[in-house]
């Protein structure tokens, strides 16, 4: 029985205040209807919007054949009692979120029209840039603990850049956001001139699982079943992870830090060890990494907590966290999804005092600079 | 154990579901397929309300591509990760013994019974003519 | 008498189709591979100058790493100290694209390995080359070897053109399970997709580590497709995987499926459990934690001593040295790992007294 649900809540749990306040690096706003986005595109946008829509590789304009275990991914208490999909409503995420958890910030990961993988990139571009100004106008402006990301596809280069540059301009962004399901593995040379932005400008990398890049899930096809979807996400990031490290994009671009948004943590610390393991054996055919593949995780790249691994024992969960590092994590609760983690109860292993604030808190403030 | 008044039998519709404050504890009672259940309103996994569960058939398979359904409405599937519990029971479906909902005892009795106490709560009042949900803690 | 200790994956190298498998195939497919000039099917996972691909010390003076009969059966037996020995070919029969040419250079190959080195030494096993793209010739090529014994096991590659839970290789379970063979996933890849699901990879270093995934995703799938539901009888083994992935993997499993399990509600236990009773894995590469504290964690956290397979992967380069057992293992865990899993995983290994 588990004996932490069967009580009462506690007076301290009621409400998270006069506790460690918490910064959320993953919550998902969500557009009422697309048409939330029409004040900040062109009426050519508009109507392509309306006429044309998506165009990804996938084989549905409106759905993913990989249906999901709840509607629109979410949490079945998470649709807002006004109307709208779940994450659409600012003064319902914070009566259910934000200020019982007291979320001192909580940063912005918008996957509405999932940007990044649009095939068509000028409408992408439009998009981008509608997206991003959209952020500010209807959360960040009204709402001061919710931090915006600049998203952008990250196969159109020029594109990017430039709504890059636009963005911090304005000097209301956390991070640069791209996904790791793009036409080529992130770490190759393509992308390097958004790295070399994201440098110049001090600000971090955002990568979130996701995206549609036309590869199957998996190196070995298609899966059949979310339940294995769900988990390729993991993979996905393993792999995205090997890409950046081996390409030598932190050799390249020693200043930049990366964020892996909603990966999880698990698969962290064998991925490390694999690639010090046979770095030996390959390293003539990467001799201009000139560290340990792992030594680049631990300075460049931070990872949220969610979804967080669940071992039998609670002394597993206490090896992971050791081995990744605490000053690796950064909590995430994926608002509004279904695979949610509460903070209150997500951490099945206790932790110190200062172990809590770098995860929850202090870790997030600086790397956002917040 | 103490027996507590929560609701009229017609406050709670057949699939639907009602939460009652009972000594601090939130708990939700279901109506479905002419009976009453209550259990605690939090997920032992962590926390989430149950009165937002998904209400869903037993399922069962002995075979890829088969599904056996049983006791339709009499499963929940927790609103946030969807972990399977048996309303009646209170029971996890991927691990009976040890994952649980705490459960609670629930009878169905009528006004005419009631009013003659001592059940009869303050904030509750009891007419004759009604059939009320009591859940003992 | 040496003590037991079986080498469950060691590569014997084909030099070439033109020459090494010549004498096995058919007349209709010796004048094609000779007139047509079809040759060299070494993957591209392993091209065979490659460091990983042969230790120094482990590389004839002519010829790819393993292809040496009498150097092989030194490095395994003397140097290594295995008493017995499964021999995995990896020369890319399988992914040719052509289903008859591909089940022709498979019976080759499985001919080959009976005639030229099973038939050498007595201490030498291997698993059987099938064409899985093509599911009843590939039952052909087991039935084939059903007989003989030498043959313990049926070798895929890691990455083929379906994920290996699909149904429609079930029919090659069932003649596995019927003939006690357990299915052998090598890392390899036929290239039918990216080998992951961020494209394709610039380096092979990158590709290496990305089969660890490879591999994962072939366990969700024979999971959730219910093939161990199906064929209870049947084992897979995790050849060249890596090992130290295992836990997260398991926990992600069984996190996801107490949540999405009406979606296959014929998985009717987590998938830890179902993996603890029928995947096994060899040893090399371990990509071990740094030190025997982490190494005892992770042997505690994948929670089955039985999953452990003994393997040099010879002649590949994993390790220095004349020791192929990963450091820091307790002593427990090596001695089941070298004769008592084997024994239980591959039925059909028959030692001599």
């Amino acid at each position: 029985m588990s004996d932490v649900i069967d009580r009462p809540v506690l007076e301290q749990e009621a409400s998270a205040k006069s506790r460690l306040r918490i910064i959320d690096c993953d919550i998902h706003p969500s557009l009422h209807s697309r048409a939330d986005l029409n004040p900040f595109l062109a009426k050519r946008w508009q109507e392509h919007m309306k006429t044309y829509g998506d165009h990804l590789r996938t084989p549905y304009i409106g759905t993913t054949p990989y249906p999901r275990s709840s509607p629109l991914i979410a949490r079945r208490d998470a649709w807002p009692p006004t109307g709208g999909p779940p994450g659409s409503d600012l003064a319902f995420m914070r009566k259910q979120h934000l200020d019982p958890l007291d979320i001192e910030f909580g940063i912005l990961q918008v996957l509405d029209l999932f940007i990044f993988s649009q095939q068509n990139l000028d409408f992408g571009a439009a998009i981008q840039r509608a997206i991003n100004e959209w952020q500010l106008a209807h959360w960040c402006s009204r709402e001061p603990r919710l931090k915006a990301s600049i998203l952008v596809g990250q196969d159109d280069t020029e594109a990017a850049i430039a709504e890059i540059e636009r963005c911090a301009r304005i000097g209301q962004y956390m991070q640069i956001n791209v996904s790791p399901r793009a036409n080529e593995p992130l770490g190759r040379h393509r992308y390097w001139p958004i790295y070399a932005r994201a440098q110049e400008l001090g600000l971090p990398l955002g990568i979130h699982v996701g995206g549609y890049g036309g590869h199957p899930p998996t190196g070995g096809g298609w899966p059949s079943y979310y339940a294995e979807e769900h988990q390729s996400n993991a993979h996905s990031m393993a792999a995205t992870l090997t890409s950046l490290v081996i390409e030598g994009v932190l050799e390249r671009f020693p200043r930049l830090k990366i964020v892996f948004i909603e990966g999880g943590f698990g698969w962290i610390p064998p991925a490390m060890w694999r690639m010090d393991q046979h770095f030996e054996r390959f390293r003539s055919e990467v001799p201009h990494l000139k560290r340990r593949p792992s030594e680049y995780v631990r300075e460049h790249f931070w990872f949220t907590t969610q979804p967080i691994d669940e071992p039998d024992e609670a002394r597993h969960l206490r090896s992971l966290i050791e081995w990744v590092g605490v000053d690796r994590l950064l909590f995430s609760s994926d608002y509004p999804h279904w695979d949610f983690d509460d903070p209150r109860f997500a951490f099945k292993t206790p932790l110190s005092e200062s172990e809590r604030k770098k995860i929850f808190n202090s870790s997030a403030r600086a790397l956002y600079k917040l | 154990m103490a027996r507590h008044i929560v609701a009229r039998t017609t406050d709670i519709p057949p699939g639907g579901n009602k939460v009652v404050d009972v000594d601090g504890r939130d708990i939700v009672v279901f109506h479905v397929n002419g009976e009453f259940f209550a259990l605690l309103n939090r997920c032992p996994h962590e926390g989430a309300p149950l009165d937002k569960a998904a209400c869903v058939a037993r399922l069962t398979s002995p075979e890829p591509g088969v599904y056996q359904r049983s006791r339709v409405g009499e499963l929940l599937r927790c609103a946030w990760h969807g972990w399977e519990f048996d309303m009646r029971t209170g029971q996890s479906w991927f691990d009976p013994q040890r994952v649980k909902v705490r459960s609670y005892p629930v009878a169905v009795e009528t006004g005419e019974t009631l009013a003659k106490g001592p059940y009869v709560a303050e904030t509750f009042p009891v007419h004759i003519e009604d059939s009320y949900v009591i859940v003992e803690t | 008498m040496v003590a037991m200790r079986i080498d469950c994956d060691i590569h014997p190298a084909v030099g070439g189709t033109r020459t090494t498998l010549l004498p096995y195939l058919d007349d209709h497919w010796k004048e094609q591979v000779v007139s047509r000039a079809i040759d060299g099917l070494d993957l591209t996972s392993y091209p065979p100058a490659m460091p990983l691909s042969g230790r120094a010390d482990w590389r004839p003076a002519n010829g790819k790493p393993g292809s040496d009969f009498t150097m092989l059966q030194h490095g395994t037996f003397d140097q290594l100290g295995a008493s017995h020995a499964i021999c995995n070919v990896l020369y890319g029969a399988q992914a040719v694209y052509d289903p008859y040419m591909a089940s022709a250079f498979c019976k080759a190959i499985n001919d080959w390995i009976a005639a030229e080195w099973l038939s050498r030494d007595p201490r030498l096993r291997a698993s059987i080359v099938v064409p899985m793209q093509a599911p009843d010739l590939a039952i052909e090529e087991i039935e084939r070897r059903a007989g003989d014994t030498r043959f313990v096991s049926i070798l895929v590659l890691a990455q083929g053109e379906s994920l290996l839970g699909r149904r429609h290789y079930w029919p090659v379970y069932q003649a596995a399970e019927k003939h006690r063979l357990p299915i052998a996933i090598h890392a390899g890849s036929q290239y039918r997709q990216a080998p992951s699901s961020v494209g394709w990879p610039s380096y092979r270093y990158e590709y290496y580590l990305a089969e660890a995934q490879a591999f994962q995703a072939q366990i969700l799938s024979l999971i959730y497709e219910g093939v161990f539901g199906k064929f209870p009888g049947l084992k897979i083994v995790l050849m060249e995987s890596g090992v130290s992935w295992l836990p997260a993997f398991m926990w992600r499993a069984n996190k996801t499926w107490r949540g999405v399990r009406v979606e296959v509600p014929w998985v009717e236990r987590e998938p830890a459990a179902i993996i603890r009773d029928h995947v096994r894995v060899t040893m090399q590469p371990f990509d071990s934690p740094p030190d025997a504290t982490g190494v005892a964690d992770l042997i505690d956290q994948i929670g089955c001593d039985k999953m452990f397979l003994f393997a040099s992967d010879y002649p590949h380069w994993q390790f220095d040295g004349d020791d192929a057992i990963p450091p820091h293992l307790p002593d427990s865990i090596v001695s089941r790992m070298c004769a008592d899993n084997p024994l239980e995983t591959f039925p059909r290994l028959k030692l001599a007294a």
